[in-house]
């Protein structure tokens, strides 16, 4: 399962988001800038305050790195 | 393998470049860390002739479609480390991953935020410090945090977390903001702002996240308690890695409006530039100025 904690006004966030929905994975996107919850637990997986965060089947992923999403996802 | 050309970046000007040689039959190859540039993170765009209204991640993904319409290597997240001439015309790029050699280069690298080169920066990098409040802001709800910085960018930073957070220090190093007097009444009328002309930082303490930061103001050091610094103290341009053509102070790279630098076969276009502004639409006009002047300086070559 693929979840993106992101914030609306946060262009890597619609960058890494556009790219899962081009390569047709789904996601949970998840907005921290509303779900104080949910940005607690995206800064205790992840160790930084940095968005977009993606959990890709647990492995953790800090900001749009494209060629570990491509590694992750296999694609 | 030597390429014809190697186009340095992926932004606007590195984009129309390759589209330009793309069609002009050239023998190239594109290095760069990511596609877009600047133009991928901006807001909204109002000023692209085309477009009355498109954001910047939209306006990229258009520019990619239209790059990626033509067969050519693209070493994409790849960050060039270092530019040397060799004999014979010919330059080899040496990037973090690998090297290309090139009888013409076309640099079109930009620009990234200046750094503040202060103890602890580099550390809380993401564990409080961030260069982009748009993108983080919203993870400060109800904290105390430092923006550094006087320019436009500084005061847009510091009005929009003013919305977000509980308390907002400005660190101005001047004794005055640089950016519009516009912005500075509005933060001037926010009753979470305090704003420190004038002020040096020195230091971003913390444990695991920072905690606060140290600024001197007035000969006096002043331990400020936040949790977030946003760092937004201008842009510098991504020219270091190249050290044979001529630079302005600032580390702009000199071209004339042909694009030519000082060096023959090494061409240079958009922001990373001494062309006099920085716009979307001036960086994809250079590229495709230094696209067509590789493509005479080539044929001229053989």
């Amino acid at each position: 399962m693929v979840k993106v904690y992101s914030t609306p006004t946060c262009p890597y966030c619609h960058l890494a988001k556009q790219f899962l929905a081009e390569n047709k994975i789904e996601f949970e996107d998840i907005d921290v800038s509303v779900n104080q919850q949910a940005a607690e637990e995206m800064i205790q997986k992840s160790q930084q305050m940095g968005v977009p965060v993606l959990d890709i089947d647990g492995t953790i992923v800090i900001g749009f790195d494209k060629a570990k999403i491509k590694q992750l996802l296999k694609i | 393998m030597i390429y014809d050309l190697i186009i340095l970046g992926a932004g606007p000007a590195g984009i129309t470049a390759a589209v330009y040689a793309a069609r002009k039959r050239l023998n190239f190859m594109v290095v760069t860390r990511d596609i877009g540039g600047q133009a991928a993170i901006s807001g909204d765009i109002e000023n692209y002739t085309g477009y009355q209204f498109i954001t910047g991640p939209d306006l990229a993904k258009k520019f990619a479609d239209h790059l990626k319409q033509f067969s050519f290597p693209l070493k994409e997240g790849e960050a060039v480390r270092q530019v040397k001439k060799l004999a014979d015309k010919a330059f080899k790029v040496i990037t973090d991953q690998g090297e290309y050699e090139g009888k013409a280069l076309i640099v079109a690298t930009g620009k990234i935020p200046r750094p503040l080169r202060v103890p602890g920066e580099a550390k809380f990098k993401n564990r409080g410090v961030s260069y982009c409040a748009t993108c983080d802001g919203p993870l400060f709800a109800g904290k105390s945090v430092a923006v550094i910085g006087g320019g436009n960018s500084a005061l847009d930073a510091a009005l929009s977390l003013a919305k977000i957070a509980k308390q907002v220090y400005l660190v101005n190093i001047n004794p005055r903001f640089t950016g519009d007097p516009i912005m500075e009444e509005k933060l001037r009328a926010a009753d979470n702002v305090v704003i420190l002309n004038g002020a040096n930082t020195l230091k971003i303490n913390g444990d695991k996240f920072v905690t606060g930061i140290e600024v001197k103001i007035g000969g006096e050091t002043k331990t400020l308690p936040v949790q977030g610094v946003f760092v937004e103290a201008g842009l510098t341009p991504n020219s270091a890695f190249i050290e044979f053509v001529d630079k302005n102070k600032a580390g702009e790279i000199e071209v004339n409006c042909a694009t030519e630098t000082s060096e023959p076969g090494v061409f240079a276009a958009g922001d990373v530039t001494t062309v006099p502004d920085k716009q979307i639409i001036i960086a994809a006009g250079e590229g495709s100025k230094a696209a067509l002047r590789a493509f005479r300086y080539l044929a001229e070559l053989k």
